[in-house]
């Protein structure tokens, strides 16, 4: 296997997209990575990564002892689809710190073309977070990620979590670090937080070279309905966990793209490094448009193993040439200028559901959807055109000729639908429901717009119905 | 006949063919189910079960809610699951069923009851007693569906079953490829449990008399279903073998069955494939079956069909066995005639025309026949007013002798008669006649 070429998934024949990065100074052949968790724990798992091609790896926290326990991971599993969210309460590494930076040298010296990052995280002063930078450093290591985030276990010592919830705390040991850094330092933020933004200003201010986010969401993933216990059980107790997988991704890209809307942050110009539930090359899509510059991965690899970074990589790739995006950069960020907000949203904006005859396979459920918690726009309509009743069929019908036959078909009355898009996301035919922008006849105002022109209309119910009568807005 | 040598059958060759669902496959068959909203399943079953309904229980582990989903329309929910024609019926209205697998409707039906078969589980509360008392004549799915919902609705019943065990058809005349004879007890036994009295061995028209029973009750019920194979009316008839006793032998006392190595099956029904499988599985080395019509008109599911042709059965069409020939007891074959298919005849069906001189022997050393059953004889006997000599019902499922309702194969001059329909017609037969029993105090 030696004389083999490695496993080079970011230029393969029918590819045209290049996928290499260089994020904050840290290069690597594609942007996905290991995200510093359980699989990136030994030299052994980030090697055999490598070689299933992945671009780089974020070393499993390194720094204060630790002890861990039993039944350490708990999922969250709906409709018959397993691990939708895992959440643990596994610490930073229990392997000894001579350990870990020995087999950090000895990746890196193997892989020089790849991207290792090393998470750490130690008491809070400046002497003991000098020593570990500067022995980090002496592994070769391309850059540093500061665990400001662990929920669990570590952040009750006032580490993790306990610095990423404080600014402050933030900044200033971000600045011991930057004093003796050599190498990029990336500063993990935690979502625990009301507003992600103050972190990762302080971040800045503290001269760090990116930011990473998301870390995990303290969580209780369940109770056991037999016994009473907390999920998972840890010898008759239980507690919160940090939750991760497919089920947080949107709280992650809420979060990244608040970063890429901050004006502290644009001015920075400081990469992200994007994580929380990238499971699939879709979103990592995401994750890039909405400004992430390498991306992070962990429950994905937990659950199928390293060998998803093929479709990971072949899949962004294929999407890539099919829009045209040569590199990464060209994705970067491609979304952010759409990111809005209410105060500037068109009220003026109209669309309506309208369903696909051909495609549609009547099973109701938009019209049980629209009837009890919309706004009661879709008819069913029986084959000589008239509406009908669900259920109203005879009992002593039977078979199956009746039952499809007779079945009515279901039409949007599109005066009456506010576009509230409810139908369309519970359709489970693709394509089958649309949403078809219809011109409202209105000229485009914002609530922004409204509230400065016509303040009266914001403020009274009496203003906002003589408006609404000159608008020809109805809403019944 | 006995002297039919006899080949070794594997002894699961009539077992349940198909393995009950694991709790994980019925979890994610569960879970693809979209729970539409008045759903087309719910319309296609005759009995209406909320399908959607049980189904989303069986994905929430609620499998005793599911089970009583199931029992609260179609108290044969454990017969159903397994030998309904699904495919005619909810599984055919799926609207997976167009581009994907429809959900396996029946499957999960059989896991929901499965996990309450013979659990000590009080599904149904019954009403405060009446006092009033019905009587339902035969226990087969009719009798038993009647039976248990009058229960439920705190009536007294007495249950009166000619044969020795209860279950009707479910019990003498379903292979037990499709419904072991246990399953049928089970249902039996639940029904006696919501407090249905059962009296075996009891037969309206010797020892019963329709006259003790209308004086001690105040309504009578009945679901006596058909009567026995008609004959073929042919020289050599008392060699041939009756497809419901071949069936009913097959479920109750498998080892003393004969099973010949050339076995012709006369019909080409439900059954008369039921009989064919019997014969494939228990050691037959060449089965035919044979039908004096086309393939198009066969009454037999297209599925059951399928099913059939993939056993290995060979078909013998527009085939008209004309006379059986035997040595010292032995059948040796079944002479048969060529036929033409002409005109339709009353049954809407093209009618079979023998072609004259086309006489053929099939070698055989076993006739079945599975040519349908006749008609319900108590209706002459009771003189009830008849449709196409099946006892013609109101819309009530009253018959014309006031206070007598019946329901089931015996009401069923139109369309498919099957155990779900029956079950419907005790169903509905119930609610009338409580109905009647409430109004008249």
């Amino acid at each position: 296997m030696e004389n083999l070429p490695r496993v080079q998934f970011t230029k393969g024949w029918w590819h045209v997209a290049d996928l290499n990065i260089n994020f904050a100074g840290i290069r690597s052949p594609n942007p996905f990575w290991l995200a510093s968790a359980p699989p990136s724990n030994s030299g052994m798992q980030v090697h055999r990564a490598f070689e299933a091609g992945w671009g780089g790896a974020v070393w499993k926290t390194i720094g204060a002892p630790v002890l861990n326990v039993s039944n350490r991971y708990g999922a969250w599993h709906y409709g018959g689809q397993k691990m939708l969210a895992i959440n643990n309460v596994e610490l930073i590494s229990d392997r000894p710190l001579e350990i870990n930076l020995r087999e950090i040298a000895e990746v890196k010296r193997a892989w020089p073309d790849r991207a290792v990052v090393v998470s750490a995280m130690v008491e809070s002063k400046p002497e003991t977070w000098h020593d570990i930078i500067r022995r980090i450093q002496d592994t070769g290591a391309d850059g540093v990620e500061l665990n400001y985030g662990c929920p669990h276990g570590m952040s009750e010592r006032g580490m993790g979590a306990a610095v990423g919830q404080v600014p402050e705390y933030c900044e200033q040991i971000t600045r011991w670090i930057m004093e003796v850094a050599t190498i990029p330092v990336i500063v993990k933020l935690t979502p625990n937080i009301s507003d992600i933004v103050m972190p990762a200003r302080a971040a800045v201010a503290a001269g760090a070279n990116a930011v990473s986010l998301i870390n995990t969401l303290n969580s209780i993933i369940g109770v056991d309905l037999d016994t009473f216990e907390i999920t998972p059980n840890i010898g008759g107790k239980g507690g919160h966990g940090g939750y991760a997988g497919p089920a947080v991704k949107p709280i992650a890209l809420n979060m990244l793209a608040a970063l890429g809307k901050d004006p502290v942050m644009r001015a920075s110009k400081l990469p992200i490094s994007g994580m929380g539930g990238i499971s699939t090359w879709r979103d990592a899509a995401e994750f890039l448009l909405l400004g992430a510059g390498s991306l992070q991965v962990c429950t994905a690899v937990m659950h199928y193993g390293f060998r998803i970074i093929e479709d990971l990589c072949d899949g962004l790739s294929n999407w890539m040439d099919d829009k045209g995006l040569a590199t990464i950069s060209d994705v970067l960020g491609r979304s952010l200028h759409r990111m809005s907000d209410f105060n500037d949203f068109d009220l003026s904006f109209r669309s309506v559901a309208r369903i696909d005859q051909q495609k549609c396979i009547r099973c109701n459920l938009c019209y049980v959807a629209c009837n009890d918690t919309a706004h009661q726009c879709i008819d069913p309509i029986a084959k000589d055109g008239r509406v009908v009743q669900p259920q109203a069929y005879d009992i002593s019908a039977n078979g199956k000729e009746e039952a499809v036959n007779t079945r009515p078909s279901l039409l949007v009355r599109e005066a009456d639908c506010v576009g509230c898009r409810l139908c369309y996301n519970v359709c489970p035919v693709e394509d089958c429901i649309q949403m078809i922008e219809e011109p409202s006849g209105r000229p485009p105002v914002t609530w922004a717009q409204l509230s400065e022109s016509q303040r009266e209309v914001t403020e009274d119910w009496e203003e906002m119905k003589k408006y609404r009568e000159k608008m020809g807005i109805d809403i019944h | 006949m006995t002297d039919i040598p006899q080949s070794a059958a594997p002894a699961d060759a009539l077992t349940e063919l198909l393995p009950p669902l694991t709790p994980n496959e019925a979890a994610v068959e569960a879970a693809r189910c979209l729970m539409c909203y008045d759903a087309p399943c719910t319309h296609a079953c005759p009995t209406h079960i909320d399908i959607p309904k049980f189904i989303k229980k069986i994905s929430t582990e609620n499998l005793r809610g599911s089970a009583r989903a199931i029992l609260e329309s179609n108290l044969l929910g454990a017969t159903c699951a397994r030998v309904c024609p699904v495919q005619e019926l909810c599984e055919g209205a799926c609207v997976l069923g167009a581009e994907h697998k429809p959900i396996a409707i029946g499957r999960l039906q059989r896991h929901a009851m499965d996990f309450i078969h013979g659990k000590e589980t009080d599904l149904f509360p019954v009403s405060q007693p009446t006092g009033k008392k019905v009587a339902v004549i035969g226990a087969g799915p009719a009798g038993l569906s009647c039976a248990g919902e009058l229960r439920k609705r705190g009536h007294s019943v007495t249950l009166f079953e000619k044969r020795e065990l209860a279950g009707g058809l479910s019990t003498y005349g379903i292979i037990g490829l499709r419904e072991p004879v246990e399953v049928a007890l089970a249902e039996v036994a639940m029904i006696e449990k919501l407090g249905v009295k059962v009296e075996s061995g009891r037969e309206l028209g010797a020892g019963v008399s329709l006259a003790d029973l209308s004086a001690n009750f105040g309504a009578i019920f009945l679901g006596v279903g058909l009567g026995t194979t008609p004959a073929l009316g042919i020289p050599g008839e008392d060699h041939i073998v009756d497809g419901l006793q071949y069936i009913e032998q097959s479920k109750l006392d498998a080892p003393n069955l004969v099973v010949g190595h050339r076995v012709v099956v006369v019909g080409a029904g439900n059954t008369a494939i039921d009989c064919a499988t019997i014969a494939k599985r228990l050691g037959a080395i060449e089965v035919t079956m044979v039908y004096r019509r086309s393939e198009k008109e066969m009454t037999a599911y297209p599925h059951e069909y399928d099913f059939i042709k993939r056993e290995g059965v060979g078909f013998s069409f527009l085939t008209q066995p004309v006379r059986v020939h035997s040595e010292n007891g032995t059948v040796k074959s079944l002479e048969c005639l060529r036929m033409s298919l002409g005109p339709r005849d009353a049954s809407g069906r093209p009618s079979p025309q023998p072609i004259a001189g086309s006489e053929f022997l099939l070698p055989a050393d076993q006739v079945v026949k599975a040519i349908g059953q006749q008609r319900p004889s108590l209706a002459s006997q009771l003189k009830l007013r008849t449709k196409s000599e099946f006892i013609q019902v109101t819309a009530d499922f009253e018959t014309s002798l006031p206070g007598v309702f019946a329901g089931g194969d015996c009401i069923r001059a139109r369309g498919a008669a099957s155990t779900v329909m029956a079950v419907q017609d005790g169903k509905l037969a119930a609610r009338a006649i409580h109905e009647r029993l409430v109004a008249r105090g």
